[in-house]
């Protein structure tokens, strides 16, 4: 017994080694998502400048789509762009965007014109409206929506050429067969 | 030293800042008050630790704002609340909701205190029986000497003497 109590404190510091070997593992800035697998949130969002057509929930029913949150003041997604664009070259699915936050409403579609434009529809979200209904802390963000128009994945953070292919193209062609 | 204690409390006194910004105020102060009472409740999602009430980010603004409209339509704090969580999770929540995700975080601390309070008990009780059994002053005394023990302390004592 009292040699057992010798060992108390290596004890205690094993399980506090455990509980920090998870906790400061874990990135505090990727949150799980409460919407997986519900329906995508009702937002209607007015064209951004120099387009006119807006973008709203219901253009996601019927088919597989991907929606990105973005913004001109975004760095993160200025390193995603070249991926979006070759994912519209190359017809794989559509992409929704969601401009989030400009300052200015001419930031948007001046960013889009310099570094193309890969998506089918963008909503101009100056108030975080569309955001905070899809849970975003950040952008970029993307959401991947099957035919019901039920969320089904979110990747947080810019997406990078092996995680298309590992990860999301393979989703995407899972929420086809559907 | 005078104008440092000064400076100290003047940066204490206003430390507690709030975000909210004039434009964002409602007019209704019964209505205002409430969005303050929700916006202390919610986390700042892009700054993690502050509440929106006192956090700049825009995001955070942005949530305040939706907060107010949320009100003015008619929802009652609950809602709101609600609402948030339904975006974000409870981790919107600066007071984390009392339920079994949560049981280790809101009981741990109280099973890990009365764990203290044990160890600490059966240690004291483990040592007064050891002093009990040890000290001779004590009420049932050390128990006799066999004939065998009185002979040796005899010796000893006799050696002694010479």
């Amino acid at each position: 017994m009292k040699r057992l109590m010798y060992l108390l404190p290596l004890a205690g510091f094993l399980v506090i080694a455990v509980y920090f070997a998870i906790g400061l593992t874990l990135d505090p800035k990727k949150l799980p998502s409460v919407l997986i697998d519900q329906e995508v949130p009702e937002f209607s969002l007015v064209a951004i400048k120099g387009s006119d057509k807006g973008f709203s929930n219901a253009d996601l029913i019927g088919h597989v789509s991907v929606v990105n949150i973005f913004g001109s003041w975004c760095y993160a997604c200025l390193a995603e762009h070249p991926i979006l664009m070759r994912i519209k070259e190359q017809n794989l699915v559509p992409i929704y965007g969601i401009d989030w936050n400009e300052k200015n409403r001419d930031d948007g579609p001046r960013w889009l014109k310099k570094q193309g434009n890969p998506y089918t529809l963008i909503g101009d979200d100056p108030n975080s409206k569309a955001a905070i209904a899809f849970g975003v802390t950040g952008a970029p963000e993307t959401f991947f929506v099957d035919k019901r128009g039920f969320i089904r994945y979110k990747h947080t953070g810019p997406i990078t050429i092996s995680i298309w292919k590992q990860t999301l193209y393979p989703l995407v062609e899972e929420l086809r067969k559907q | 030293m005078k104008k440092l204690l000064v400076a100290l409390i003047f940066s204490l006194a206003f430390s507690h800042a709030y975000a909210v910004e004039p434009s964002e105020i409602l007019d209704d102060p019964v209505l205002e008050a409430r969005a303050r009472e929700v916006s202390k409740e919610l986390r700042c999602v892009v700054c993690q630790n502050q509440s929106i009430d006192s956090s700049n980010a825009d995001l955070a603004r942005d949530m305040r704002v939706l907060v107010r409209e949320r009100l003015l339509a008619g929802d009652s704090n609950q809602q709101v609340l609600d609402y948030m969580v339904s975006r974000y999770g409870d981790f919107v929540l600066l007071n984390p909701p009392f339920k079994t995700s949560t049981y280790a975080l809101w009981i741990g601390p109280g099973v890990i205190v009365g764990l203290g309070i044990f160890a600490v008990a059966a240690y004291y009780r483990a040592r007064s029986k050891l002093e009990n059994t040890a000290n001779l002053q004590s009420p049932t005394g050390p128990a006799a000497l066999s004939d065998d023990e009185q002979k040796r302390l005899n010796k000893i004592m006799e050696n002694d003497a010479v």
